[in-house]
């Protein structure tokens, strides 16, 4: 089951007559998202890949709405802008895919989604798959590797890492191991729906029987993920793997970060936490398919 | 992180109100001089580099008068303190301290909210005393809209147990701090130690600010020369590499070196990742390998060829090394053939000898391969590409082999030679360089190729020869995207007669230097 989005939930892509927002309306497209309108001031009127483009998400909504997803691929200084009208126009999941939005905006962002119930992910994110229902983002590169790399099965996938999450689910693909719900939670510090957020999610999948993690050093994702197993807010088996081990500590921020993180954020700390409670670490990519497949048995 | 020195951090509180001991920073001895002698008492002198405990470094050091300071100014300029050297001091009054506070504000990645710290217990060892005392260090979430209001702050202040003058002088300093860190996109800062003097007033007698990298853009008054964090200064390569990215965000291009001078004996090799998560791995792999790296570099996020290019030759402006590898997640989402153009003119532009394994998994990968292969017969390297089903290992592997076929093999930079003055040829602007079409030689071509080779459709034919079909401005501004397809047609399969010319600024001078000295 797909817990963000099916090939029934209406989509709006903001910028679509950009570099990025064209050819992935193109991906969107013809994997079978129903992508309804673009939106892109100043080009109202207009058409890509037969998606009708409106100057404002709002005009999107009354032409072609209601609209439930909004994925964004303006430049990064005009994301803020952009969020806050799809939240304004009442759109409640918005996938920001452009790297280097500043993270006050991000905050900004964040907030105004808090207050008008609506979800995001990313920024900095690939998106997120449904396999054979709907691509969000550019995840994919273009329908036809994306119907090739992903397929529908009742295993998620969150990860930090970009291209990871597309090789992870790649290579279960390849084991035989479908997927439910593939998601890049994006690679800045602050972003909207992260690990343990999308743990929740698949805790309340039926459609999803274990989840897979990608997690990287910095932030506290991983952790809270562990303290959500702990209380038992997610009960399903979890294979995780944590990338950055070999990269040098001192990427501390200052004392105040420290003083906050406390011993958090580390490879180490991560890897401790989440075997405590359960969770089964790896060390190496190409384990994952075989624990996958030897929990199913169970 | 692009990280503020003390200096410059305590002028943008100076400027918000908030009091910092009187000085200035001094770049010669004779401005420490000038200065200490314009205050007319005894000073403090401290090394503005970033790094923290500086006293135990011997940077920080006192003098009763002008003549003092100046004799410990010439003992501290050009000292070398760990990665860095002392370039910079500042010069400040000694303050008569009573005690010693903390406050601090750092993002919280869980909260998605500022979040604001104080501690009556400041100094040094405060990770320490924060371990030891937990309940004395106070956490303040921000609200984003709200900011932080005053009575809040006194709040905060009150539960510390201060009262008083203090209790308005502290929370007036913590409202204060916070619309710094605001109004500069300050990801974090750190005021430590925030003292209270005999006179019971309150200064910030150090402090540091790191502006978020992604909103430097926006702040053009702060001067700061590359957003990125570095443990030491950047190197001049680095720094031509992060002038590449500077107004083209087509994708990322992230360049650090991680070694110096490369001895000629070691296994050392460039290094061209494609993505954090996937690059890691890939790096993982030829370490294993006991390959040692010359250098990190990430380009990811749907870079354009030329990009991809610029990439490339910087990683091969450094000496020595002895293989070239490539290799990101193995199943990236965008177009795998651009990296693959991009590498093609690189190498070709080298003339490149050391063996090259470019893993371009993903999306395209059967076509990026296919123009590796084609395009790299001519070169004497031995190139080999690589998709989504052979692992890192696989590829360190091949690597491990090549360059175990003829280990005498070291990569030699050549110089950058400019391009003749081709004004006499029809040309146009790109976003980041100039295309060139020698159109004598036109006629003579069967396919005219280039008009198909092209990927943004915007070259035409006007009697037989091609130019743009769109106009110069727009063409200009991106509707060429640089993939570099029609220089390569033409070159392999016509009359040789395009070429793109993708200027990286200071790498002519850099490589000249590098061969001068070797």
């Amino acid at each position: 089951m797909s817990i963000l989005v099916n090939e029934k939930s209406k989509v709006v892509v903001q910028g679509i007559t950009g570099r990025e927002g064209m050819v992935r309306t193109q991906l969107m497209k013809d994997y079978g998202t129903n992508v309804v309108a673009g939106v892109t001031p100043g080009k109202g009127g207009g058409k890509v890949h037969g998606v009708p483009v409106y100057d404002t998400v709002e005009e999107a909504w009354d032409k072609a709405g209601p609209v439930d997803v909004s994925v964004i691929f303006v430049p990064a200084a005009l994301v803020k802008n952009a969020a806050l009208e799809a939240i304004d126009a009442g759109v409640k999941l918005l996938v920001l895919v452009p790297d280097r939005v500043p993270i006050f905006d991000v905050l900004e962002i964040s907030r105004c989604a808090k207050e008008n119930g609506v979800r995001f992910v990313g920024p900095n994110t690939l998106g997120l798959v449904s396999p054979g229902k709907a691509v969000l983002g550019m995840i994919g590169g273009r329908a036809e590797s994306a119907k090739e790399w992903f397929c529908p099965g009742d295993i998620g996938v969150s990860s930090r890492s970009g291209g990871m999450t597309s090789a992870i689910s790649y290579y279960l693909t390849k084991a035989g191991l479908g997927q439910s719900t593939i998601i890049h939670v994006g690679g800045d510090a602050v972003v909207g729906l992260s690990h343990p957020e999308v743990m929740e999610l698949f805790e309340k999948d039926k459609g999803t029987q274990m989840a897979v993690m990608f997690g990287e050093i910095g932030t506290t994702q991983e952790e809270r993920v562990a303290d959500l197993i702990e209380k038992k807010k997610f009960t399903k088996p979890l294979i995780a793997f944590i990338g950055g081990k070999a990269a040098k500590s001192g990427t501390r921020f200052s004392h105040a970060g420290a003083i906050v993180e406390g011993s958090r954020g580390s490879y180490k700390s991560k890897v401790k936490r989440l075997k405590e409670v359960g969770v089964h670490v790896v060390d190496s990519i190409s384990d994952i398919p075989r624990i996958a497949k030897n929990l199913k048995g169970n | 992180m692009a990280r503020l020195y003390e200096y410059q951090s305590k002028r943008l509180l100076k400027e918000a109100g908030i009091c910092v001991p009187e000085g200035d920073v001094a770049f010669t001895p004779e401005e420490v001089r000038e200065i200490a002698f314009r205050m007319g008492k005894p000073v403090v002198l401290k090394m503005q580099v970033w790094l923290t405990g500086r006293a135990k470094l011997g940077g920080v050091k006192f003098a009763k008068n002008a003549q003092e300071a100046e004799n410990a100014a010439r003992e501290m300029f050009g000292m070398k303190v760990k990665n860095y050297v002392i370039d910079k001091i500042l010069v400040e009054e000694k303050l008569k301290i009573k005690s010693e506070c903390f406050a601090g504000l750092v993002i919280d990645d869980s909260r998605k909210s500022p979040l604001l710290i104080f501690s009556s217990i400041g100094g040094t060892g405060i990770e320490e005393i924060a371990r030891d005392y937990p309940d004395q260090i106070f956490q303040i979430p921000i609200d984003i809209i709200k900011g932080l209001r005053d009575y809040e702050a006194r709040n905060i202040i009150r539960k510390v147990g201060l009262s008083g003058k203090l209790l308005t002088q502290l929370s007036d300093f913590l409202t204060k701090l916070y619309k710094v860190a605001r109004k500069y996109d300050a990801r974090s800062v750190e005021v430590n130690p925030l003292v209270i003097t005999k006179d019971d007033l309150v200064y910030a007698a150090d402090c540091h600010l790191t502006i978020d990298d992604y909103a430097v853009f926006r702040h053009p008054e702060l001067d700061i020369e590359i957003a990125r964090e570095f443990d030491r200064p950047p190197t001049q390569l680095e720094k031509i590499a992060y002038h590449v990215e500077e107004k083209d965000h087509r994708g990322t291009f992230y360049f650090f070196q991680m070694a110096g001078e490369i001895p000629e004996e070691e296994k050392f090799i460039g290094f061209h990742g494609a993505g954090g998560g996937g690059s890691m791995m890939s790096m993982d792999a030829v370490l294993d390998k006991g390959f040692k790296l010359a250098n990190y570099c990430d380009t990811s996020g749907n870079p354009s060829a030329s990009k991809v290019y610029r990439a490339a030759k910087i990683i091969l402006s450094q000496p020595n090394i002895k293989g070239y590898f490539a290799s990101g997640s193995g199943v990236a989402s965008q177009e795998q053939f651009h990296s693959a153009r991009g590498m093609v003119k690189a190498f070709h532009e080298e003339n490149l000898e050391i063996p090259a394994v470019i893993r371009l998994g993903g999306n395209y990968e059967e076509k990026a391969i296919k123009i590796l292969g084609t395009y790299l017969k001519g070169i004497p390297a031995k190139v080999e590409g690589y998709g989504r089903d052979d692992s890192p290992e696989f590829c360190a592997k091949r690597l491990e082999e090549l360059t175990g076929e003829n280990q005498a093999i070291q990569h030699k930079v050549k110089p950058i030679v400019n391009p003749n003055p081709l004004q006499d040829r029809y040309f146009f602007k790109t976003l980041t360089g100039k295309l060139f079409f020698d159109h004598k030689k036109c006629p003579e071509c069967k396919t005219k190729g280039c008009i198909k080779a092209c990927s943004a459709k915007i070259l035409k034919l006007e009697k037989e020869i091609p130019v743009l079909a769109v106009s110069p401005e727009e063409a200009k501004k991106g509707k060429c995207t640089e993939c570099l397809a029609c220089e390569i047609y033409c070159t392999f399969h016509e009359k040789d007669a395009i070429s793109i010319h993708l200027p990286i600024p200071g790498l002519k001078e850099y490589r000249d230097r590098i061969i001068a000295e070797s």
